[in-house]
């Protein structure tokens, strides 16, 4: 039999070390340094590893939460058609997302360092980060603003040499000033983890609709830039005059998808307010297809730019479009990317 | 060599497997080879193994929060499975249903260090829907990892005891 006396001194002396490291905490000092020296070794390795394995990630990328979905429209398709298509949509998929994160930076007139998502973090760890493939080199550094195409991904949380870590809204100890589309009531909006987000108003009075648009706001207190998309209130608890008014915010971003991102390197000269919103969604309008994994991509399987004025008209499907087939394949409607091509001039609206 | 084996798991559950959307969880590979390393190499090792193991975890990006939580949790665990390590030789399935325990045990372990220490980020509908996911594909991925896992090591432990010995 082994030494026990030995092995049990052993197994005391790593405890005592992994609680040595618990209460100098990792978000400061030596922790710091040593996550950073982390990312400096095992980034460039990660950044290979998962653009080596980029092609798997398309293809679950693609298919995100919609599995079923997806999987019925395949098999009306021939497999030839099928691979071919594949091929070509995920091109269009990925230039479809950069055009949207350019299309939000040129709206809010944020300054950008574009980044590749490289790993995320599992969610039994309990923290909902993600690491991107730029660092320090490329100017980079704590607390800088992440947004994509969509909203507001989350703030930079550690910074090494070639990546960062993003610390993404959705996490649990994530706070960012929110203020309702249209008005000046402003909150804070607050990550949950697996559930969608919570948004506390600073008025008892503030007065909330599900269907409000949540943007982040400088005047609530916090360090990202103003206007940038967080989300769309799906429930409102409590009642007005209440001592704290809540709602429940359904952010734009879909983490599980999470792909191209842009760090926002310089702030804008002027808060841009509402006008990096998307257009309203207008009732009846066809629903996007959910083919991309992202919504505000989705619109890259229909060359033609669908109808969204006309409700008669949304009923039939864009050509081309696979999953818009498959009823309530996405409940949330967002065809700004279809719109684009006439109402992208004025940002205003 | 353990300590590519470590690395290369860590990449391949950060950069890989993480960027496929599991429902609910990611695979845990890296606590997978770190238990398999210990159930061949004893108590004393087994322990050092998972400690390298979970401190790789709270170190490689994107992890957050104190580091030393996967390490604490993962050198207790480590430490028990390779008191296992005399029992289950020879067996096919003792092996898995070790692991599987282990698995069990580490997630769990960690949600609890993480509610000792006061983390926001605990709660119980992360706990209710993260851990049992995460279980579940520890236990389908385990088939496919234990085994050659158990080999490699107990190859590279015979090595290393004919080395001794002829030296």
């Amino acid at each position: 039999m082994r030494d026990s006396r030995r092995t049990r001194s052993v197994l005391v002396v790593l405890v005592l070390v992994s609680l040595t490291l618990i209460a100098i905490n990792g978000n400061s000092g030596p922790g710091r340094a040593l996550r950073s020296g982390a990312g400096a070794l095992f980034g460039p390795v990660q950044r290979v590893a998962a653009s080596a394995f980029r092609p798997i990630h398309d293809f679950f990328g693609g298919i995100g939460k919609d599995t079923q979905a997806k999987l019925d429209a395949l098999q009306r398709e021939n497999d030839a058609l099928r691979l071919a298509q594949r091929a070509s949509q995920y091109a269009h998929c990925r230039a479809a997302e950069l055009d949207a994160l350019l299309h939000i930076a040129g709206l809010g007139q944020y300054t950008i360092k574009p980044a590749q998502v490289i790993a995320m973090g599992p969610s039994q760890s309990f923290a909902w980060t993600a690491e991107i493939d730029a660092g320090a080199l490329d100017g980079l550094s704590v607390g800088m603003t992440v947004i994509n195409g969509d909203g507001l991904v989350g703030r930079l949380k550690t910074v090494s040499r070639s990546t960062s870590t993003v610390l993404l809204t959705v996490d649990p100890s994530f706070n960012v000033g929110a203020r309702v589309e249209g008005t000046l009531q402003l909150g804070y909006a607050s990550g949950e983890g697996t559930d969608p987000m919570t948004v506390q108003m600073f008025s008892g009075q503030a007065i909330l609709k599900p269907g409000n648009r949540v943007v982040t706001d400088t005047r609530a207190g916090s360090s990202f830039p103003g206007g940038i998309p967080l989300g769309t209130l799906v429930a409102v608890r409590g009642t007005v005059g209440s001592q704290t008014r809540y709602a429940t915010l359904q952010p734009y971003v879909s983490f599980a998808t999470l792909d191209l991102v842009g760090v926002i390197v310089q702030h804008p000269r002027t808060d841009p307010r509402d006008s990096v919103l998307p257009p309203r969604p207008t009732p009846g309008a066809a629903p996007s297809s959910p083919a991309c994994g992202s919504p505000a991509a989705a619109s890259v399987n229909s060359p033609a730019p669908a109808p969204t004025s006309s409700g008669a008209a949304g009923a039939s499907t864009p050509p081309g479009a696979i999953a818009s087939t498959v009823p309530g394949a996405r409940s949330t409607v967002r065809p700004r990317a279809t719109s684009r091509p006439t109402t992208s001039a004025s940002p205003g609206r | 060599m353990v300590a590519v084996v470590l690395s290369v798991a860590a990449v391949v559950q950060t950069a890989v497997l993480s960027r496929i959307p599991f429902p609910g969880a990611t695979p845990d590979l890296v606590l997978l080879v770190a238990v398999s390393i210990a159930l061949v190499q004893g108590p004393t090792r087994g322990a050092a193994v998972c400690f390298s193991a979970g401190l790789l975890l709270d170190v490689v990006p994107p992890a957050d929060g104190a580091v030393g939580r996967w390490a604490l949790v993962m050198c207790v665990v480590g430490w028990f499975v390779g008191r296992a390590s005399d029992a289950v030789e020879g067996s096919a399935w003792l092996p898995l249903l070790v692991v599987a325990g282990a698995c069990a045990a580490t997630l769990g372990g960690y949600a609890a260090v993480g509610w000792l220490i006061g983390d926001v980020r605990v709660t119980a509908s992360v706990v209710g829907s993260a851990l049992p996911a995460a279980l579940l594909y520890d236990v389908l991925f385990s088939p496919f990892v234990v085994p050659p896992v158990m080999a490699l090591a107990r190859r590279f432990e015979v090595t290393a005891t004919y080395a001794r010995t002829v030296r």
